[in-house]
């Protein structure tokens, strides 16, 4: 195990104000912010753009034990081309499968861009040692994954050994090698959002390309103030020092209207030029077919039957 | 803006994310082109009018009554006639339905006053629509609670009515203002002559539409419009029997002077320049959140608005960071709008003052902040401010401004963050920002205002008691207290 420095970096005593501070969150404004972002009313052509950049940022994801190349080769089409009786449709930014999957998703998706994300790290859990998690990530990355989304080890944090939690995330990041990393908190089981902050610092400070909410496999998942937490924290490392992190919403979100409400979110608290698959992801799995369905009613004026939408 | 990659026909948005309007439709409200004077249950001509108007355009809405001496009387005469006539006999749980009664219906036309109110008034709809217009019913509904309990309200002390109220209301909460003075008296058995603000009459016109939806018995409630000279009508009439005033403490000064010896009773909600005290252990992208709401929240037309912020000084640069970035992220534009946050301001002379006054801060040396924005050409707007590098002794920071204008001062310690909070003849409110417990009990104990927010702003409850110390007022609206106002007792 590679030796852990005595405290975090970013978890130093800020000798100046300015050093982004662990601080804390309140939560009664941090859900109030959140519910005034998410009466936003965004129609017409703004909704369109944002129907199509949800699109764009999506990861579709398949998670089951019950996953097979079949179905995961299904899913990676639909990635490929989400509505095929409308070409000006986008792909999606990557599929995200169990490592076992990657094969059959990388030859399904070919040359087209779309990128393959594989869990590792003994997700969802994470409580497997240290060695076998960095060993999934190896492997995982030797078939061919495009990028990792890896889960903190939750009960690590909870029991106060912060050092124990970036010290797994450097040596993932290292198993890595050029495939990018995003660090999964499992908001749901954190608690609190001081916990959520803490935690999103910690991951960016270990080197994370990507902070993400959730595994998707318990409830409470991606809220809205959950992510609005975790970008403001985002916001403040790009703040102080110009690195820019992702953040990758996932769980619960199955609903365009509340992939809007996302992004609203990413819009008002980064801005626009953080709108982009490099640094925005939504993890998600039947928000796509409600996205396009509500496509097709902003581009027709009218609600199809979900008939006209495949399911992969 | 950076230029947005694209796949198969995702679209690059060059400026940016710009959302489409999305204006609530006024349909639903109709305005008459002329409104008399609402008096024991019938509406009168007005012999005197005036227009009252859009701000947000200027556009004239109706033409409205400029209640004369005469009007007044009448209306007080019939107030007093209502009175007598069984109100303030009336069982307190039959007084209850009419209040029920009321509040139901205001609900129910929800919408439509919502509309009204952003129309009449400039605020953004978002606001008229999810805390004044409810809030407003809530009144309603709260003191129908009380009707049958004033017993319990105060045991041992036989309340019973006042009489007849003259209720005098400013424009910044139009309907909402309507509701904490009404709905009191009411509930007491009371009745009552109102005079809406000159500049928003347009929602308490439509209020007595409510009233007669709910039947209640004709006189109990009057409503006179007009402009200072009708108020003072209302003022100086002998057959009112208790004031209550919600304005400028100019005016409230001069209304104590005028009732001295009168034997009136009398509650005064006055101005306030409320320090939002921000300390270093605070949360801080909410402390952020909560100054916005505190000065920004309804263009700053608010008594308690949090006008002075006090920064630990220890925390200054980041938070003031935030804020100006925060700033950039208000959207002006028209009230009707639904995402619109900050709306037009109410008249061309309260424009005025924030101007004048703004300008005084420049000029006494302080740093003006403004974010980029674009303001319409007709109407009354003003950008959201914020004052850096200002001295407690500066107008901006001494006088109320009553606009989305900003002073930020700076502390060291709490003792001392109390001592210049405190360091104002106002009294009206306070913030505090901090995670600590402990600091937040202390700090309430010390600051000389009559509410008091902690991690919050601008939270208003019926059962919260709202009002001032020194000279932003006396008494309570709001809760059991705000029965007082509104009760004789026997001892």
């Amino acid at each position: 195990m590679a030796q852990a420095p005595a405290l975090p970096v970013g978890f130093e005593l800020p000798l100046e104000a300015r050093l982004p501070r662990i601080g804390a969150v309140d939560a009664v404004a941090l859900e109030a912010r959140a519910g005034e972002l998410a009466k936003r009313s965004i129609k017409k052509d703004a909704k369109v753009w944002a129907l199509l950049l949800a699109i764009r940022t999506t990861d579709l994801t398949t998670l089951e034990g019950a996953d097979t190349p079949g179905k995961a080769a299904a899913v990676a089409s639909k990635a490929r081309r989400p509505d095929p009786s409308d070409p000006s449709v986008p792909s999606c930014a990557a599929v995200c499968v169990y490592p076992n999957l990657i094969p059959a998703v990388r030859e399904r998706l070919g040359d087209s861009g779309v990128k393959v994300a594989a869990v590792a790290t003994g997700f969802p859990s994470g409580q497997y040692p240290t060695a076998i998690k960095v060993a999934d990530v190896r492997s995982a990355v030797e078939l061919g994954a495009d990028e990792i989304d890896m889960v903190i080890d939750r009960g690590a944090f909870l029991s106060g050994r912060y050092a124990k939690v970036y010290d797994e995330i450097v040596q993932v990041k290292e198993a890595c090698g050029a495939a990018h990393l995003k660090v999964i908190l499992e908001t749901g089981e954190l608690g609190t959002y001081d916990n959520v902050r803490r935690a999103t610092l910690l991951a960016i400070a270990a080197g994370a390309d990507f902070v993400k909410t959730s595994t998707g496999k318990i409830s409470p998942a991606a809220t809205l103030p959950v992510a609005l937490c975790m970008l403001e924290a985002v916001r403040d490392v790009y703040e102080e020092t110009g690195r820019r992190v992702g953040f990758k919403a996932a769980g619960g979100v199955r609903a365009a209207k509340q992939a809007i409400q996302n992004l609203v979110l990413v819009h008002e608290t980064l801005g626009p030029e953080w709108l982009t698959p490099d640094l925005y992801r939504l993890g998600a799995s039947s928000l796509l077919n409600d996205i396009l369905m509500q496509l097709r009613k902003e581009r027709t004026g009218a609600y199809q039957s979900g008939d006209y939408f495949t399911l992969d | 803006m950076a230029e947005l990659e694209t796949q198969q026909g995702g679209l690059a948005v060059p400026d940016g994310w710009t959302y489409a309007p999305a204006p609530e439709s006024t349909d639903i409200v109709r305005i008459a082109e002329r409104y008399g004077h609402y008096v024991g249950g019938e509406w009168l001509e007005a012999s005197e009018i005036y227009e009252t108007i859009a701000p947000r355009d200027e556009s004239p809405l109706a033409t409205i009554g400029q209640a004369t001496k005469a009007d007044v009387e009448n209306a007080v005469a019939a107030a007093r006639n209502a009175y007598a006539d069984g109100w303030s006999s009336l069982p307190g749980s039959e007084r209850a339905k009419y209040l029920f009664r009321i509040a139901r219906i205001l609900q129910e036309r929800a919408r439509e006053f919502a509309v009204l109110e952003s129309l009449n008034g400039g605020k953004p709809i978002k606001e008229s629509r999810d805390v004044d217009v409810p809030l407003a019913a809530a009144h309603f509904f709260y003191y129908a609670g009380w009707a049958d309990k004033l017993e319990y309200a105060f045991p041992n002390r036989r309340p019973r009515p006042v009489g007849v109220a003259g209720q005098i209301i400013p424009w910044n909460f139009p309907l909402l203002m309507l509701a904490w003075k009404v709905a009191p008296a009411l509930a007491c058995g009371n009745t009552v002559v109102l005079k809406p603000a000159e500049t928003t009459p347009l929602t308490a016109l439509l209020f007595c539409d409510v009233l007669r939806q709910a039947e209640l018995p004709p006189g109990v409630v009057n409503i006179v419009t007009g402009d200072g000279r009708t108020g003072a009508a209302l003022v100086e009439s002998e057959g009112v029997d208790k004031i209550a005033f919600t304005g400028s403490t100019e005016v409230g000064k001069a209304i104590q002077r005028q009732l001295a010896g009168s034997g009136k009773k009398l509650t005064l909600e006055l101005g306030g320049k409320a320090a939002n005290i921000v300390f270093d252990d605070c949360a801080l992208d909410q402390a952020v959140e909560g100054i916005v709401n505190g000065i920004y929240f309804n263009q700053g037309h608010v008594c308690c608005a949090g006008s002075r912020l006090f920064v630990q000084e220890s925390i200054y640069e980041p938070l003031v960071e935030k804020l100006k970035r925060r700033l950039t992220t208000l959207r002006v534009g028209d009230p009707l709008d639904k995402n619109t946050d900050v709306g037009a301001i109410n008249s061309a002379m309260q424009l005025e003052k924030i101007k004048e006054l703004v300008a005084s801060g420049e000029e006494e040396g302080a740093e003006i902040y403004q974010p980029p924005c674009v303001l319409p050409e007709k109407g009354y707007w003003f950008a959201p401010t914020v004052f850096t590098n200002v001295a407690q002794s500066y107008r901006i920071a001494q006088e109320e401004i009553f606009g989305p204008v900003l002073s930020v001062l700076t502390f060291r310690t709490p003792d001392e963050a109390v001592e210049k909070a405190n360091n104002t003849p106002y009294g009206l409110s306070a913030g505090v920002w901090t995670e600590k417990g402990s600091r937040i009990l202390w700090m309430a104990q010390r600051l000389r205002a009559g509410v008091v927010w902690a991690n919050t702003y601008n939270r208003f409850d019926p059962t919260s008691p709202f009002g001032g110390y020194k000279e932003s007022g006396f008494g309570r609206e709001g809760g059991r207290h705000g029965l007082e106002p509104y009760l004789r007792f026997d001892d």
